[in-house]
């Protein structure tokens, strides 16, 4: 029987020739991602030895600019260990900032058949380039920085094959949420995305799935590898090796769905969880928000913003709703300035904050009060995660969080872009 | 590593947020720990006894990354079992040496306040007040050296690759 793609990179990386599930593997890491939590004082750990510089990015993102003193704390150890150890990648605030994930897409950090590791939980992004990716605890980080390996237990594979393309106004993050509303969680499986309906989603788009599938609990969310991909990396980064893993034709997968993306329309997550509480957006339709959101690594992108964009093109955001723009990272920033979607979207009344985590933690740019409302296109709806325990959040595509910006009140995309 | 207490009983998807709010996440770990579960069972922390178990329903700790399990540890349980646990929670349970264990079904097997007796290197969990015994996932020999020697960090200070807490 023969080999997932997940399983056959845990073999591949770990030196043996068979992976099978319930198998815990010792595998070489290839990159490693640390980012601004992990130096903030009751996290983090004076790393003495690093087993080598070169595997290592570093970024400030959860919080920047410091939102306060312990934050700026962090970031102040952050910069010493990296002058310490003369560690060449590293995205300080600037220039170069943007979340961990969004940063391994803009500069081809991750690459097809390698592993990368990181412990922000949504770490599984880089998935999308065919790399064995997935978020673990900050000590597992100070083990792989300091010892150069990791320990993964292999899971059994859940195979989404997608087919068709999505219509207007529908998006990947529509995708998501059917297949979070129908399956719910993953708990101890791997995702592996392909079929033929990928040609037809973007990279960005793929990245949406992968980045969510944290949401779904999934242990790593690959995609197959194609030439989009592949390309996607060559001109990021000229000099990568590029070794693809396909699975193996005889695979053994625990379940094998389609997904049919031509027949999905735009849906939310209702409060508080995202796993089994997908609806259309009619069921949520007219509901009053405070606050909408595009950003965070799962919809930070140039073609996230864009899509806001054209959605709120020529209008004004409601009275009363703030609508909080945050691009993923400094480069799609300057990509969204250029392409002209900043223009609209600050004319329309949106707040673009700096590229950073920001609102979707609720750790700062936009932390909801009690029994506030808010849409959005990021990460996570659960209780209390982007402030109060008693404010509501829902969570859409950038389309429905622009329309429900204008309105004031949840609202189908597909009037303002059909 | 062997637990008889009294069980608490949480549902499903219990996520990484009701465990370890963002509004303590500068906080120290014991402050942190006097948070878990305030936004949907507050005064909870105050109730627990020490070595309590705690038991979940399906992909108990599913969110993100911060160190729930520790927090869980410092309010005093001995141990988590759960219908299944979300991975990277398993993987701070291991790394904070705070035994989680999957057991199928054991959410329906126990009411709150019953009493269990476990067994984690076995992976027997018995409901003592019902008479009921059930079998776990075993955790894996190196996994559980791991948690047994107190998690990463007493192994990365012996082996001189981290500094010894200030």
């Amino acid at each position: 029987m023969g080999m997932t793609i997940a399983e056959k990179i845990l073999a591949k990386k770990g030196g043996q020739a068979k992976v099978v599930p319930g198998d815990v593997v010792t595998v070489e890491v290839d990159t490693l991602i640390l980012f601004d939590n992990n130096f903030m004082p009751s996290i983090w750990r004076e790393i003495l030895k690093l087993y080598d510089p070169s595997r290592i990015v570093v970024t400030l993102d959860h919080r920047v600019p410091a939102p306060n003193q312990q934050a700026a704390a962090a970031h102040a150890t952050c910069r010493a260990f990296v002058k310490r150890f003369g560690i060449k990648r590293f995205h300080d605030v600037g220039h170069d900032q943007g979340i961990g994930h969004q940063l391994v897409a803009d500069h081809g950090y991750a690459l097809p058949g390698t592993v990368l590791l990181c412990s922000d939980s949504h770490t599984c992004s880089a998935g999308v380039f065919n790399c064995l990716a997935r978020g673990v605890g900050a000590p597992d980080v100070m083990y792989a920085a300091t010892k150069g390996t990791t320990w993964y237990r292999c899971g059994e594979t859940v195979r989404y094959e997608l087919e068709g393309k999505l219509p207007d106004a529908v998006t990947a993050k529509d995708a998501f949420l059917q297949i979070a509303g129908v399956h719910g969680a993953h708990a101890t499986q791997n995702v592996e995305y392909g079929g033929p309906g990928m040609a037809n989603l973007s990279i960005n788009a793929r990245k949406t799935l992968t980045t969510m599938s944290a949401e779904l609990s999934a242990e790593f969310a690959t995609f197959e590898a194609d030439e989009t991909m592949l390309a996607w990396i060559r001109e990021r980064n000229p000099t990568a090796k590029l070794e693809p893993v396909h699975p193996d034709k005889d695979a053994k997968y625990f379940a094998v769905r389609k997904v049919d993306l031509g027949s999905l329309e735009p849906l939310v997550a209702l409060p508080d969880t995202v796993v089994n509480n997908s609806h259309p957006v009619k069921a949520a339709a007219g509901t009053r928000i405070d606050q909408a959101y595009v950003g965070s690594c799962a919809n930070g992108t140039l073609e996230d913003l864009e899509l806001a964009a054209r959605v709120v093109k020529g209008r004004r955001v409601a009275a009363g709703t703030r609508f909080i723009v945050t691009p993923a990272s400094a480069m799609v920033y300057r990509d969204a300035v250029r392409s002209g979607a900043m223009q609209t979207l600050v004319d329309a009344g949106a707040m673009i904050a700096p590229p950073t985590c920001g609102a979707c933690g609720g750790g700062h740019m936009g932390v909801l009060s009690d029994n506030e409302v808010c849409i959005t296109s990021s990460t996570r709806n659960f209780k209390g995660r982007m402030g109060e325990p008693s404010s509501k959040v829902y969570m859409g595509s950038p389309a429905t969080v622009a329309a429900s910006a204008i309105r004031g009140v949840i609202t189908d995309p597909r009037e303002f872009l059909n | 590593m062997k637990f008889k207490a009294k069980v608490w009983k949480v549902g499903d998807n219990i996520n990484t947020d009701l465990i370890l709010p963002i509004t303590v996440f500068y906080e120290t770990p014991e402050k942190q720990a006097r948070m878990v579960f305030s936004a949907n069972r507050p005064g909870w922390v105050d109730q627990v006894q020490k070595g309590d178990i705690l038991i979940g329903g399906k992909n108990f700790g599913m969110g993100s990354s911060r160190p729930a399990a520790r927090s869980l540890k410092n309010v005093g349980l001995s141990c988590v079992i759960a219908h299944s646990l979300n991975g990277l929670f398993y993987r701070n349970c291991v790394n904070f040496a705070f035994p989680g264990l999957e057991c199928p079904g054991v959410d329906q097997a126990f009411e709150e306040g019953d009493i269990a007796e476990v067994d984690f290197e076995a992976a027997v969990v018995r409901n003592v007040t019902r008479n009921v015994t059930l079998n776990g996932r075993p955790t894996p020999p190196r996994l559980l050296d791991l948690l047994k020697a107190g998690g990463i960090y007493p192994l990365l200070e012996k082996e001189g690759l981290i500094a010894p807490k200030g």
